[in-house]
């Protein structure tokens, strides 16, 4: 287990390492540089301003040397200084990370909740009315976007309820019922759509598993369904399931980006969107490789559960 | 769904010469996947919507009207004005329009693209394969979304540029499937065959291994097809996609949204439905092509 455990963390450090590449390159593969486009918005500038802010900006020096300054700043955790606020970029960021991450262990745990249970019954019920009936409202999550739910969310509850849902960020230390509120709706928008797909993935693990001999045998010694279904198939079916769930949480970032600006949460992935529009290049450069790290950590948690879930995987390194 | 005889079949013609009437084919497919025919409709329906906005429509799209601003659906604006008093009608059905040029064009490109990395990186093998693969990895590693917002970001906003801002999120996903499907292509007796006859690599991996990815590559297209309208949705949503004047779903979600919702709900809701209904179709259309074309790729 100790080799399995060394050998992932190299590979994720090696992807880390790599990530940062392609952002830093994606970022400057672009025509034009972050200057150009500060000072189009300005009109007319004279050269010797932009030569100023260059140099203050770092962007005179040879990529390399800029790859290396950047490594350097990560490394030390000080993650640059914003353009927009004149403040270090991770004073701004800090207090948005506890947001996105409560958002999305929450909307991970709809999705389970919501995908798995029914997975398993659609496939025990294969090809029966029910059966089609949730594969169908799994594909309906698949297909709505994850922000226009959450507006067609606050809307029903604003026409039928004539309640409005807070739109401005509710502390849980202020008021716990509403701050649980504020955060289920968004959940239940872009968990949704997850468990669409955790939902295809057991269905899919769980058929496969209930072909297998050992099933039958359960089946002809007697075992109840309950039995059957929950204790023997959905042991072996879990593992794809798990590595769907592991890459799901980095798709549910990507659906948090939009919904933490229709619910108007004070989250990562929301000012990850003004940074962008603001042009505030070196937050949006730390950012993305913020979520890069949560990316390789989700999936760095799940190769390590699969090690503690699945035997074969432990031995066979 | 099992994998019917009739299924099997049903991909078979493409490879053998003679080929049944692609009428029957085409029936064949309604009758056994009525799900996958009814998404193949809707595609069929907004394909044709975009073919035809120009016939279609109502109103001019673009045109506002300051007398009847955020009027609710009437005879006159069978869905409703927005904040300008733009006819929502028209600016959906213009809307399809972009939605599918954006979507068709990112999927193509980056299926593509990624199909070539796949193919190459499949063919050859060894260290070429390691680093493609690992360098695919790490494109895959960071969410859509935010990799499409960063690109769009820096390319800026431009119909072309947000075409490949949401391309290159599918290219990893498209090397992926077809470098599968090329491993076991490669180890066939007729590649050997053709090597034996001396025809350079690169002719045989474009020749002889590229023609036979095409099942997959096409359930590749249908499946990102979706992913990349909802992208192109959310990029417009957040202002980074589709520019002014064109008449976007995504961004006509934007501009209403929290204004308007609640004097106009129709605002919120008609784009929406367009985006969820093109969506679904294509999702119903690409799961019963998997099913038919590729069976083992199911639950991918």
């Amino acid at each position: 287990m100790k080799v399995y455990i060394a050998q992932r963390l190299g590979i994720a450090v090696l992807t880390l390492f790599g990530m940062s590449v392609v952002i830093f390159a994606l970022l400057r593969l672009a025509p034009g540089d972050i200057v150009d486009v500060l000072f189009s918005a300005a009109g007319y500038v004279n050269p010797s301003e932009k030569q100023a802010i260059l140099k203050e900006l770092g962007l005179d020096k040879p990529y390399w040397r800029q790859y290396l300054d950047w490594m350097a700043q990560i490394f030390t955790g000080d993650m640059g200084k914003s353009y927009r606020y004149d403040l270090p970029a991770w004073q701004i960021i800090k207090p948005l990370v506890p947001v996105t991450i409560e958002l999305a262990i929450l909307s991970t745990i709809v999705s389970i909740v919501l995908g798995v249970p029914t997975g398993i019954v659609s496939a025990v019920r294969q090809d029966s009315s029910l059966d089609y009936v949730m594969r169908i409202i799994s594909l309906a999550g698949l297909s709505m976007p994850s922000f226009w739910l959450g507006m067609v969310i606050i809307l029903s509850l604003v026409s039928w309820l004539a309640w409005i849902p807070p739109l401005t960020y509710v502390s849980p230390r202020e008021n716990l019922w509403l701050h649980s509120i504020q955060f289920l709706l968004p959940a239940l928008a872009v968990g949704y759509r997850s468990s669409a797909l955790i939902m295809r993935i057991t269905r899919s693990a769980m058929l496969e598993v209930l072909r297998e001999d050992y099933i039958r045998t359960a089946w002809a010694k007697g075992q109840r369904e309950r039995a059957v279904v929950w204790r023997h198939a959905l042991k072996n079916a879990v593992l794809p399931v798990v590595t769907v769930i592991g890459i799901e949480f980095a798709f549910l970032i990507g659906g948090l980006v939009v919904t933490e600006t229709v619910f108007n949460l004070p989250g990562v992935a929301r000012f990850l969107v003004e940074a962008i529009l603001w042009r505030d290049y070196p937050v949006v450069q730390n950012l993305v490789m913020f979520i890069a790290i949560v990316v390789i950590l989700s999936n760095l948690a799940v190769d390590l559960l699969y090690g503690v879930l699945d035997p074969r995987v432990r031995y066979a390194s | 769904m099992a994998v019917t005889p009739a299924g099997v079949e049903l991909a078979a013609p493409a490879a053998v010469g003679r080929q049944a009437p692609w009428t029957t084919t085409a029936l064949r497919f309604v009758r056994k996947k009525p799900l996958g025919a009814a998404g193949g409709a809707i595609m069929l329906v907004m394909f044709l919507t975009a073919a035809f906005a120009d016939v279609l429509q109502s109103h001019d799209p673009i045109a506002t009207e300051a007398a009847s601003t955020l009027a609710r659906p009437s005879d006159a604006h069978w869905l409703g004005t927005d904040h300008l008093g733009r006819d929502i009608y028209s600016r959906i059905v213009h809307g399809a329009r972009v939605s599918l040029i954006v979507g068709l064009g990112s999927t193509l490109l980056g299926s593509v693209l990624g199909g070539i990395i796949g193919l190459l990186s499949g063919y050859a093998g060894g260290k070429i394969d390691l680093v493609s693969q690992r360098v695919m990895d790490i494109l895959q590693g960071l969410p859509l979304l935010v990799l499409a917002l960063v690109m769009s970001a820096s390319l800026g906003p431009s119909v072309p540029n947000v075409i490949v801002a949401i391309s290159i999120p599918i290219v990893p996903r498209a090397a992926r499937v077809i470098r599968a499907s090329v491993l076991s292509i490669r180890e066939m007796q007729y590649i050997e065959a053709a090597r034996a006859l001396g025809l350079r690599h690169l002719r045989v991996a474009f020749r002889h291994v590229l023609p036979n990815t095409i099942g997959p590559f096409i359930v590749l297209c249908t499946a990102q097809l979706g992913a990349a309208i909802l992208t192109e949705a959310a990029l417009s949503f957040l202002g980074l996609g589709v520019p002014e004047p064109y008449p976007s779903w995504g961004r006509m979600l934007s501009v209403s949204a929290a204004e308007y919702a609640q004097k106009a709900p129709h605002l919120v809701l008609f784009p929406g439905v367009a985006i969820s209904l093109a969506v679904f179709g294509s999702n119903l259309f690409g799961d019963a092509l998997r099913d038919t074309l590729d069976p083992r790729l199911r639950g991918a």
